[in-house]
């Protein structure tokens, strides 16, 4: 990260960033910006705001927590996926190009429409299932048991993954995207959930499950260091034990 | 067709709508949805993005799953925590209720961290304490790893999708609608489409969070603007309390991120510029664990006397590095990564630079202890607004009183989630039918809107952000972790100076599609409202008391001031009265006010 360009305070930095307004009836394009560095370790965000709060009041974006736990900015930044509020200026090339999330439609400027991958998301049924009593104390598990959903119950709905993946872009209407598989191990894994049977069949499916080409865009896209492909590879290995 | 006299508005109608999609928010809303009602939940973020999700450390409830534990002690603690300001019945209330709510959670999935018997996993936090304080430090925060609020909320949403609840996301809401003395409904705006919506219901829930960005540096998040209270104050009803703003001890130095107590917990521990383990002077018992006022009052002494660290000596250092790097990325992992990224530091091997740093509202919408939302007048009668609730960090029932123990307001939101809905099926037994709404009910909130997007640029226009950054810079010199009169009179004057400026406010975007900018204007007059409020109750208080620390008035005066304030805005000026504290908890016997020793 420290062999591009140093930005050190008082520098100017250029950023290409896209622009689209629905109400303007015009096409997209791409609107070049500079910023001046005013702290230091300055991230992606802090640029976006400065150019909203200074520059171009229009420009549109999500944004949250500011540190990463939210999961509002995932955008693209120079070709890959990430979090704005995370990204330091510092390191990346310019001018920095921003992009909405790639595959999903433009709502304005760098704002997609979630609604499709929050409903895959619902697809999995991601919530506890059980079919044994609810015990008087909590359920028993185990620190290792529990150790099982590391890599998975950390996963903040940014996108990131699924939007950089090729097989999504193309089949996204039926190919659940490595978020949706990230989430559906994770209740995979959980020794708490009593529907695995029912999780795996319902995964087991041409489109939903194997459009996965192990490409591995979803791994390097992580904002939080998951790894999806990972994930799916162990939900392939559950239907494949489950046939045993 | 609805009969609202302008068709273009959209009519919806629930028994209950809640506003906010925080773990309070969810909480309520799943009670409700799980009964089978028509439950909407209106948020200006997608649910998952809520404020919530940065809670790291964990939930207090004596499970005692660590060493013995026992609700009374819990509230024991909480009462002294709060500075004797906390309302002991709701305080009661929740202690007992914590454990079940804890195991609830647990039910619907929340992956908590665990013990080696495979227990949920409890770390010690600030201002815990055994046998009413004489028993040594307690073990009573339950916790996913330093994620908690992030599987709370995530467990919240997943249960709420199960359940059916009606989201409608990105939606902002504008106004109350309040008629006969009463709530029907709420007016709110699809920030997608750029259309006005009436909420129609029998009750209506204010779930919206903390105002923290009403300071300049805050752990809070961009959206954390306080738009409830400001609601509640276009309405004409009352905030309580809110010149107790929390400042954490450990938000990272110049940034704002939080540190959780958790590192404390686990066996961290801050030094000055010396290398002293200075807190072991303040709090000779529980050194680094003492309550959260009393840690970042010592840390304002050790900058102030000049022993604070770095160039500027304006910070001091969290030590961790000793509990070395397996226990860092077991239990501590986000905080690690939070140090890496925004303080550049590699919290196993190097001490984390932080300040104290504006966290929590311990103020809020006033309610009883069944979240009811109440007003008080002069002769200290409390009335019920009829339909209207407040729950979570929006809300003031009090819990926290003047200063909020560390892992009580995750427990505070699911406790209250959870009452608030078992209130309002109270009241809907009583009530089947929707009231019918006068037919301009609509237009306040419309008018908010249009207001904004017709502005016209003048010579005197002021942008949010010049208004805002503004504002929030007032706050934070004047109304910090010390105060003194003559500080808070100027900071009064010039904010209440301020404010008249606030018509000079424009924005450039005037479209209706997805307009953040008009969002952030719509905030911006939240904020102020809340910011003023805060300002002149803070002046009135002439005592200290847990977060409000006076250096003109260092002792706390019970015999003047064990009461709560109340604010409302009456023609645009600040009317202020005040009720007393609720010191007669609901089985137990009253915990008198003691010196706080910690
Ligand atoms: C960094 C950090 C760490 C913390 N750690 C802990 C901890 O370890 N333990 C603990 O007990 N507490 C902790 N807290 C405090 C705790 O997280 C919060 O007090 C709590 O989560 C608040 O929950 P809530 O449901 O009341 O509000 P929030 O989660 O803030 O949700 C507010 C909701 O209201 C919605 N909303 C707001 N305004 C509007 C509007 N105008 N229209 C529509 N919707 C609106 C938002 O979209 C959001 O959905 C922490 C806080 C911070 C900042
Ligand atoms: S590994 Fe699979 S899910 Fe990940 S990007 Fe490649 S095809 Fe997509
Ligand atoms: S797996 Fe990573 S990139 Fe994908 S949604 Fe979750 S956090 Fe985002
Ligand atoms: S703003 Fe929350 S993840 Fe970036």
């Amino acid at each position: 990260m420290t062999d591009g360009p140093t930005t050190t305070l008082g520098t100017t930095i250029t950023l290409d960033i896209f622009r689209y307004h629905p109400e303007q009836g015009k096409k997209p394009i791409m609107q070049r910006f500079h910023v001046t560095i005013n702290k230091s370790g300055m991230k992606l965000l802090d640029a976006l705001n400065s150019i909203k709060w200074h520059q171009d009041n229009t420009l549109t974006y999500r944004r949250s927590c500011g540190e990463g736990v939210c999961g509002s900015d995932g955008v693209n930044i120079n070709g890959v996926n990430g979090l704005a509020c995370i990204t330091p200026i510092e390191g990346l090339k310019q001018p920095i190009e921003i992009r909405p999330l790639p595959g999903m439609s433009v709502i304005r400027d760098l704002v997609v429409d979630m609604t499709h991958f929050f409903d895959q998301y619902r697809s999995i049924k991601p919530w506890m299932q059980t079919t044994t009593p609810t015990p008087e104390h909590e359920h028993l598990q185990t620190p290792r048991e529990r150790q099982q959903l590391n890599g998975l119950y950390e996963c903040i709905l940014c996108g990131c993954c699924t939007t950089s993946c090729p097989s999504w872009w193309w089949n996204g209407d039926k190919f659940l995207g490595p978020a949706t598989l990230l989430q559906a191990n994770r209740w995979i894994q959980d020794s708490r959930d009593e529907a695995t049977e029912e999780r795996l069949e319902h995964l087991e499916d041409n489109f939903k499950l194997y459009r996965c080409h192990q490409i591995m865009n979803c791994m390097q896209a992580c904002p939080k260091s998951l790894n999806p492909t990972k994930a799916i590879n162990e939900i392939k290995r559950a239907i494949v034990e489950r046939k045993g | 067709m609805g009969y609202l006299s302008n068709p273009e508005i959209i009519h919806h109608f629930h028994d209950v709508v809640i506003i906010g999609a925080g773990g309070a928010g969810l909480r309520c809303a799943l009670q409700l949805a799980e009964q089978d009602l028509r439950v909407a939940v209106i948020s200006k973020v997608l649910p998952t993005r809520s404020h919530t999700v940065a809670a790291q450390g964990g939930m207090n409830a004596a499970l005692g799953n660590e060493n013995d534990d026992h609700w009374h002690w819990h509230m024991y603690d909480t009462v002294k925590g709060s500075d004797y300001l906390g309302d002991q019945d709701a305080i009661e209330y929740m202690c007992r209720a914590a454990p079940k709510a804890v195991l609830e959670l647990e039910h619907y999935g929340v992956p908590f961290s665990r013990t080696e018997s495979g227990h949920i996993y409890q770390r010690p936090f600030g201002g815990q304490s055994r046998q009413f304080g004489t028993g040594g430090q307690a073990t009573r925060t339950c916790a996913a790893a330093d994620r908690t609020g992030h599987a709370i909320l995530q467990t919240m949403y997943q249960q709420n999708l199960k359940v059916g609840t009606h989201f409608f996301e990105e939606f902002m809401a504008l106004d109350l609608l309040m008629q006969d003395g009463g709530c029907h409904g709420v007016m709110a705006w699809d920030i997608a489409q750029g259309q006005h919506h009436v909420f129609q219901a029998k009750s209506v829930v204010l779930a919206t969070g903390g105002a923290g960005r009403v300071f300049k540096t805050t752990t809070n998040a961009h959206i954390c603007t306080g738009d409830g209270g400001g609601l509640i104050l276009q309405a004409g009803l009352q905030m309580e309390d809110m010149e107790f703003f929390q400042f954490h001890p450990t938000g990272i130095a110049g940034v704002g991120p939080l540190i959780s107590e958790s590192v404390r917990g686990e066996g961290g521990y801050l030094i000055n510029a010396d290398g002293e383990r200075f807190m072991e002077r303040y709090a000779p018992t529980a050194k680094d664990l003492a309550s959260r006022d009393v840690v970042s009052r010592a840390i304002a002494i050790e900058i102030r006397e000049g022993r604070g660290c770095g160039p500027a000596k304006d910070h001091v250092l969290l030590k961790l590095d000793h509990l070395g790097e397996t226990l860092i990325r077991e239990r501590l992992p986000n905080i690690h990564e939070l140090a890496m990224r925004f303080a550049g530091v590699d919290c196993i091997h190097a001490p984390i630079p932080v300040v104290p740093t504006t966290h929590y509202t311990m103020g809020g919408i006033p309610t009883n202890r069944w979240t009811e939302v109440v007003i008080a007048d002069d002769q200290q009668h409390e009335k019920v607004i009829s339909g209207l609730y407040a729950i979570g960090e929006a809300a003031c029932a009090s819990v926290h009183g003047a200063n909020r123990l560390g892992g009580n307001s995750l427990l505070e939101i699911i406790v209250f989630g959870k009452a608030c809905a078992k209130q309002i099926m109270k009241q809907l037994e009583q009530q089947q039918y929707h009231a019918t709404l006068d037919p301009d009910c609509w237009q306040r909130g419309f008018h908010r809107i249009s207001k904004w997007l017709k502005g016209k640029k003048t010579d005197t226009s002021l942008s949010t952000y010049d208004f805002r950054i503004t504002m929030q810079t007032l706050m934070q010199d004047h109304f910090s972790v010390y105060r003194t009169h003559d500080v808070m009179r100027e900071g009064v004057e010039k904010l209440e100076a301020l404010a008249k400026q606030l018509e000079n406010v424009y924005i450039e975007d005037q479209s209706y599609l997805f307009n953040t900018a008009l969002i952030e204007a719509l905030e911006l007059e939240h904020l102020l409202a809340l910011a003023r409020i805060t300002a002149t109750s803070a002046l009135a208080r002439e005592e200290s008391r847990g977060a409000h620390a006076r250096d003109d008035f260092p002792e706390r005066d019970d015999a003047h001031w064990m009461k709560h304030t109340l604010a409302s805005l009456k023609d645009h000026q600040i009317q202020l009265h005040y009720k007393p504290v609720r010191t007669a908890p609901i089985s137990v016997a009253t915990f008198p006010p003691k010196t706080r020793v910690y």
